[in-house]
């Protein structure tokens, strides 16, 4: 952790003076739950990229498309899960009840320990 | 050139409001606080100042609204009673913590219940540990002095707080006195224009208010509100000073009043200093040697000060218009703050407090004489009777 700074030497009032700040504070470790890019589902609707409340939907600049998760910000909140309308569809097409890590899913959440590359 | 004028305190502080022509005005009316914002509200209607006032629907809101404009660099007013400070309570805290100068008017009611809508001091007392520099202010007069002082003392870049001006609900509020009101140029040169270090509207140096703040600073940030009241004390007086220079009168963190050769005295804030000196003018004409301690400054406590003052007394009365419930004695806060003062700093002096006037409950000289001469008592017996008397409530 970086050195905490004295009274004397920080804005009064709890005052950031700085715009865009929050870039510094990586709020990844956060994270439970890790969303996983299932790359082939997607149809690139960029819905995830509307709702996640982090910006931490990552978009191939060249052909904008989306791209996978900036983990140094994203808390696994889970919206880009809930909102992708692919995901929608895999659970409306399989007839059952599907864990949140099943491999059909275009996002996916893991289980940040059971996680693995 | 001033003028003299007939005012009630509440007009006397809406007028010190439409002279300081603050940006921002929000307030709900609640009473005995009313006729400022209604006399406000005509002003504005009138097109007396250029201030953007905004109703809201409750404290809660008023304070909140306050505390936003001041954050965007704007010079704040507004004014509450009891139970309307109570329900801003929450911001009442946020706008000292965000260091916010904004000026309030606290006319001062007793706080429910059963409800009442009289004078005591049980609304403020509540709000002595919120971070807000407080004023008292024995008449019309003096709440229109401190107005423009608040305003100065609030924006002192090594203060920054907000600052409550008080006045007695009805008893001051509503009675009309004459006001010596100052040329609206000259007070305008007195408080100068406020020149916010941190607006959230200076766009060139985007900014956070209010950010989440905790176990690694947030105590910082409360230990940078310490050093904001102790500079305070000194501002408060520079201020007054600037002020007598300007307008001719004395401001100081309290009054004394024919206290420098007296042998015992009375401390009471606000409306009933003013009868109490009567009463002093009374006893001292049979050669009692008696005086007054009028406090103007209730947060900073001016505890070394007052000390000093009260030092060389053989018996000090306090007059509390309110109760701590379950402290000490079941004693009124200025008595227990003074009490704690004196003995800190060595002056050992039999001292009783007199909660009194709860609820609006009048107090008479007859009943302030009663108080004198049991002080003389104590003088002589060096003895303390009673510690807490509850003055004037029926067995």
């Amino acid at each position: 952790m970086a050195q905490l700074k004295g009274w004397k030497e920080i804005p009064i009032g709890g005052m950031i003076l700085e715009a865009g700040s929050a870039m510094e504070y990586r709020t990844g470790g956060w994270r439970a739950f890790r969303p996983v890019f299932g790359e082939a589902a997607c149809i690139h609707c960029m819905q995830c990229w509307l709702f996640c409340p982090d910006s931490s939907i990552l978009v191939n600049g060249e052909n904008e498309k989306m791209a996978g998760f900036n983990l140094d910000y994203c808390k696994g909140c889970g919206i880009c899960a809930s909102v992708c309308p692919v995901n929608a569809k895999v659970i409306r097409e399989a007839g059952e009840a599907l864990k949140r890590d099943d491999p059909r899913l275009c996002i996916r959440m893991v289980e940040e320990g059971k996680f693995k590359e | 050139m001033s003028r003299f004028e007939a005012l009630t305190g509440d007009n006397a502080f809406a007028m010190a409001m439409r002279q300081v022509n603050p940006d921002v005005v929000a307030a709900y009316p609640i009473t005995p606080q009313t006729e400022t914002v209604e006399f406000f509200a005509e002003y504005v209607a009138d097109g007396l100042v250029d201030t953007e006032f905004i109703c809201v629907e409750s404290e809660h809101s008023a304070m909140s609204a306050c505390v936003g404009a001041s954050a965007a660099g704007a010079r704040v007013m507004t004014a509450t009673s009891a139970n309307g400070l109570a329900l801003m309570w929450e911001i009442v805290y946020i706008a000292a913590s965000l260091r916010c100068p904004i000026v309030m008017s606290v006319v001062n009611r007793a706080l429910s219940g059963p409800i009442n809508i009289h004078c005591d001091h049980s609304d403020v007392m509540g709000m002595r540990d919120s971070g807000w520099i407080i004023l008292f202010s024995e008449n019309g007069q003096e709440a229109y002095d401190n107005a423009f002082q608040a305003v100065r003392i609030g924006e002192h870049p090594d203060v920054l707080l907000p600052v409550a001006v008080c006045q007695d609900g009805f008893i001051t509020s509503h009675a009309m006195e004459r006001v010596e009101v100052y040329d609206d140029a000259d007070v305008k040169a007195f408080i100068g224009t406020y020149r916010p270090q941190w607006s959230l509207l200076d766009l060139e140096h985007p900014k956070t208010y209010g950010p989440l703040d905790f176990y690694d600073y947030y105590y910082e940030h409360k230990r940078q509100q310490v050093e904001a009241m102790e500079h305070a004390q000194r501002v408060i007086l520079e201020v007054a000073e600037e002020f007598n220079r300007k307008f001719h009168r004395n401001y100081g963190l309290f009054e004394p009043y024919r206290l420098e050769d007296a042998e015992v005295a009375v401390v009471v804030a606000n409306s009933t200093a003013g009868t109490a000196k009567v009463v002093v003018d009374a006893l001292r004409a049979e050669g009692l040697k008696v005086g007054l301690l009028k406090p103007r400054v209730f947060r900073p406590f001016p505890a070394r000060e007052l000390a000093d003052a009260l030092g060389h007394l053989k018996a000090v009365a306090v007059m509390d218009r309110s109760i701590s419930f379950g402290a000490m004695d079941n004693a009124g806060p200025l008595f227990l703050e003074l009490a704690a003062a004196l003995a800190l700093h060595g002056v050992q002096v039999p001292i009783a407090d007199y909660v009194f006037g709860l609820g609006g409950r009048d107090i008479r000289p007859g009943e302030i004489e009663r108080v004198y001469r049991e002080a003389l008592q104590m003088a002589e017996t060096g003895q303390v009777a009673r510690r807490v008397t509850y003055l004037s409530v029926r067995e």
